[in-house]
């Protein structure tokens, strides 16, 4: 792998505008490295050709001293986002061949700033997911290895599984990625990596496939805090053609990084981890993070979240509930994989197209979906969910009166092994049990790598603050960051 | 038609509430920037949004908002500060989302009412319980074909108004009115053009029978009805149909029916038991509707007088007759034109003959409205001024108002051009007279020995000789002097 890869993208732009290296050069250095780990499986189409066409044009801007704010930084795309005139397959056989005529607000927001799209990345179908496995494009595998079964193939976490896989093996600098209940965070945290949520509304979902309207939103995997800063500062911005889009000036986060973090008042949900459940290595990591942020001078104080437990039935009822509706638009007329050529009547042709054209987890939520806002079932469930949503929404709310930020981890346990997956699909859920109260709040949260497992696999640490206070995570992950001394970079890359 | 129905069990009484759907006047959709032109060609004008592509997302059209807000007042109806958008969940072609965006449990506006005039005069109140704001679906076209439908999506998306009535017509004849009355009220405030043919103003209506002082009885929804013909042939035959069912000991089955309007029947659509059930839930890509007072009373303030209010000064204070007030508040544009003219000084019921005697038949003829005519208000006040002044008979201002609407040209103009002023002066006409008396002595001595009909042959002959511009009056009095004398 040539040094290029290597590079954060901070340095990257440091030295491209110093001319040590083309952009061309950094392009092509990527596409080496991708096709030599095709085997991670990590993009399911690639851009090379536009990719390279593009670099010509950033060097020749960086040359004429033109360098837009990410110039010539090559990238990978989660396949969530719309990219004009390149495949968009939302990790679906439905949208298989689905070519967008139009490109999502964040993709251009990065393609204005001089960024260059790689490739589409593999992601669970629908960002439905956890591991990266329901994929129609097959399984995403992780460059990490674990020390106890080095030939076991590892989930790089999902929904975002392509881009956590692809940024920690070196194939992008960094990459889009999208969180509806933990899909950044956690593959973040299985593959060492800085996975960023800003708060919901902060990035326009216009042209990002819709799975779960009220709780989807992009955000950014990178290798280090302050990557993260640069690429998220790009994607946030108010767009109308969101009307969930939030009008409020974008935050310099690279300028709330290496700030003290003395007097920041920071929450620990102490009743969780003191929990039996917890494993010990879990427990450790999070106590290491509480020691760095007390010897930074931040105050520790005891926070409760009595809702939170209620997070995995509440999202496993709204998410699905909302995904049932955003998801019958594909339907086999207008676009996208179509039974037509073998029905001749409306109920086939809408029955078939949906069967052959889903996978099973997405059947599974559209049917969970369905029922729960189904006449009869609705109050029990839909209703009640979204008022117990309210009630845990409230308890961040109300901690967030007089604390800075909130510490926890991310996932429950390293990265498992793809091929001894139980068919319960409920443990898959399980995974998510750290990341989705968060995401029901709709509040900012970063994971960043902290520790290493027993087995020698990445586990990260999340930072959450409150609403629209991006800076102040920014700043707290940042001096962990800098406390933590463990590189993170898989074995043999 | 009367409210009653004698079924051979006793009398039975009509129950019925309506739903109309109006596509809302604006340029765009309600959650698109597409136009909302009819007749353009196939999907012409759906956009990314209204095809429902990936990732594609609602945006609403503050314009629609306003024009509901209108509609709300125009109908007396309590414009809610909140209001909220719910998906409206099914699959059909025509509606690419596989759900409409409509407002079902919080709608902009509600308890609204629209007084109609029974068939014996008299006035009655019926409540609307709501207005909601809701997407058009697009176009299925089967005919023709057996294995496929085509799909047109010009509509999908479009704006439409949902005024859900409470069940409180009771007659066929109440339901047209209460149609036309509210037709009105829209094509008054413009927020919908009101073209039924065109099916820009749908009709659905919910049909039941009942023995007087009786529980409700179960009810049919009868949709999609295109004319206010079609919706009164369609509610009695529904209701003859169920009582047909009742009286021979039947019940009636809950079910959605369409009118066929070759045979003059309604035909089971879906039954309860096919009903689908649309899972309304709040939809989250949009945010809640919040109204401010202000806001509300700015639209408010820009609203014209309506129908209501224009009858009741135009009958009270104009006393223009019950049917002539109908006929000049049937339309807005025809009302404004009549008011014009009044306040430039014309006489109420003068002006109101002359528009719907004189001017509306020239108008039929030359197949155009009454703000295309070339006669303006001034015009016609300019005319009506010159009759009461004496200046021209009736009948020469009859020829005068053709050549008006003709050629654009004033009253005054025409009259000084062609020399059509009349002949008023009492020493002129009575020469005329003399001279005409001299040339027919035998007439003359025809109508003194008793043939008073003679009198219109003397008129005309003075008439002839003066081209018709002797002033009718002064002539009858002159003539009669003469002849008697």
């Amino acid at each position: 792998m040539s040094t290029l890869n290597k590079l954060s993208i901070s340095q990257a732009l440091l030295g491209l505008k110093a001319k040590e290296f083309s952009s061309k050069e950094l392009v092509l250095s990527h596409i080496n490295q991708i096709e030599k780990h095709r085997d991670l499986n990590c993009y399911i189409a690639d851009n090379f050709e536009a990719a390279l066409a593009s670099a010509d044009i950033s060097d020749q801007k960086i040359n004429a001293g033109n360098a837009r704010k990410l110039e010539g930084i090559p990238i990978g795309m989660k396949d969530l986002f719309c990219t004009k005139n390149l495949r968009t397959t939302a990790g679906s056989k439905m949208l298989g061949n689905f070519i967008p005529p139009y490109e999502s607000t964040v993709s251009q927001k990065l393609l204005d700033d001089g960024a260059i799209t790689l490739g589409k990345l593999n992601m669970d179908e629908f960002a439905m997911g956890s591991s990266n496995i329901t994929s129609y494009f097959g399984k995403c595998i992780s460059p990490w290895k674990s020390a106890k079964d080095s030939k076991a193939e590892l989930t790089p976490g999902g929904s975002s599984g392509g881009s956590a896989s692809a940024v920690s093996a070196f194939l992008a600098m960094g990459a889009t990625a999208s969180d509806t209940g933990g899909s950044i965070r956690q593959p973040a945290s299985f593959t060492g990596l800085v996975g960023a949520k800003p708060t919901y509304g902060r990035c326009s979902r216009y042209g990002m496939v819709s799975f779960s309207s009220s709780l989807d939103q992009a955000g950014i995997i990178a290798r280090n805090v302050e990557d993260t800063a640069l690429l998220l500062e790009s994607i946030m911005g108010f767009d109308e053609k969101d009307s969930t889009s939030i009008n409020l000036p974008v935050p310099s986060l690279t300028s709330a990084l290496n700030k003290s973090i003395k007097g920041k008042k920071i929450g620990i949900i102490y009743d969780l981890l003191n929990e039996d459940s917890i494993s010990k290595e879990i427990k450790d990591m999070w106590n290491k993070t509480i020691e760095i942020c007390k010897s930074e001078g931040a105050e520790i104080i005891d926070i409760k979240v009595p809702h939170m437990k209620y997070s995995l039935p509440v999202y496993y009822i709204v998410a699905p509930a909302e995904a049932s509706a955003n998801l019958a638009r594909y339907d086999g007329v207008r676009y996208g994989y179509s039974a037509s050529q073998n029905t001749t009547n409306l109920d086939d042709l809408y029955i078939l197209s949906r069967t052959e054209g889903f996978g099973a987890e997405v059947k599974r939520r559209i049917i969970i979906g369905s029922y729960v806002l189904s006449s009869g079932f609705m109050d029990a469930y839909y209703l009640k969910a979204q008022k117990v949503r309210r009630l845990i929404a409230n308890d961040f709310y109300n901690n967030f009166k007089s604390i800075d930020a909130i510490i926890l981890p991310t996932t429950p346990k390293a990265a498992f092994d793809l091929n001894k997956i139980d068919n319960d699909p409920v443990n898959m859920y399980l995974n998510d049990i750290f990341t989705i109260g968060i995401s029901l709040a709709g509040l900012p949260a970063m994971s960043i790598p902290v520790s290493l497992s027993s087995d020698g696999l990445p586990l990260g640490m999340q930072v959450v603050s409150k609403s629209f206070d991006e800076e102040t995570m920014f700043t707290i992950a940042s001096a962990i960051e800098k406390a933590v001394s463990t590189k993170f970079i898989p074995g043999g890359f | 038609m009367s409210n009653y129905i004698e079924g051979k069990t006793g009398r039975w009484e009509y129950v019925i509430g309506l739903e109309i759907h109006a596509q809302i006047s604006s340029k765009s959709k309600l959650f698109s920037n597409s136009s909302t032109s009819f007749g353009s060609d196939a999907n012409s004008q759906v956009s990314f949004v209204d095809a429902a592509l990936p990732g594609m997302l609602p945006v609403l059209n503050e314009v629609c908002v306003k024009q509901a807000i209108k509609t709300s007042i125009g109908i007396n109806a309590k414009v809610n500060h909140m209001s909220a958008f719910d998906r409206k969940n099914y699959f059909y072609p025509d509606l690419p989302q596989g759900y409409q965006i409509s407002q079902f449990y919080h709608p902009i506006a509600q308890n609204g009412f629209l007084d109609i005039q029974k068939e014996d005069g008299s006035t009655k109140r019926i409540t609307i319980e709501r207005l909601h704001m809701e997407q058009d679906a697009g176009k299925s076209i089967h005919d023709g074909m057996i294995n496929h439908s085509l799909i047109d999506l010009n509509r999908a998306g479009v704006g439409l108004m949902e005024i859900v009535s409470a069940p409180e017509i009771s007659s066929p004849f109440e339901a047209g009115e209460y149609v036309k009355n509210l037709r009105m009220i829209l094509r008054y405030l413009e927020t919908c053009d009101g073209d039924m043919e065109k099916g820009s103003f749908r009709c659905d209506a919910n049909v039941s029978v009942r023995k007087p002082g009786e529980q409700l009885g179960t009810r049919c929804e009868i949709k999609n009805l295109n004319s206010i013909k079609y919706i009164m042939a369609a509610i009695e035959y529904e209701a003859a149909r169920q009582i047909e069912i009742l009286e021979n000991g039947g019940s009636i089955d809950q079910e959605t029916r369409l009118f066929d309007v070759d045979l003059g029947v309604t035909k089971c659509m879906r039954s309860k038991e096919d009903a689908l059930d649309y899972r309304y839930f709040p939809d989250p890509d949009l945010l809640p509707l919040i109204l401010e007072d202000q806001y509300i009373q700015d639209i408010k303030n820009t609203m014209p007088e309506l129908p209501d209010a224009k009858y009741l000064r135009y009958t009270k204070n104009y006393n223009i007759g019950q049917d002539d007030a109908k006929v000049l508040i049937s339309d807005r544009i025809t009302a404004e034109y009549f008011e014009q003219t009044i306040s430039l000084g014309a006489l109420p019921k003068i002006a109101c003959n002359w528009i719907i005697g004189e001017l509306f038949s020239y108008m039929n003829k030359a197949n155009i409205q009454i703000n295309e005519c070339r006669i303006t208000p001034h015009n016609l006040c300019e005319l009506l001024q010159l009759i009461a002044d004496d200046v021209i008979s009736g009948k020469i201002a009859k020829q005068v108002f053709e050549q008006m609407f003709e050629t654009g040209k004033s009253a005054r103009v025409i009259v000084e051009e062609e020399n059509l002023v009349q002949i008023s002066d009492p020493s002129l006409l009575q020469q005329i007279i003399d001279e005409i008396v001299a040339q027919n002595p035998g007439n003359l001595q025809a109508y003194k020995s008793g043939k008073d009909k003679l009198f219109g042959f003397f008129v005309g002959q003075v008439m002839k000789k003066t081209d018709g511009k002797a002033n009718p009056t002064l002539l009858n009095d002159l003539l009669k002097n003469t002849l008697d004398s």
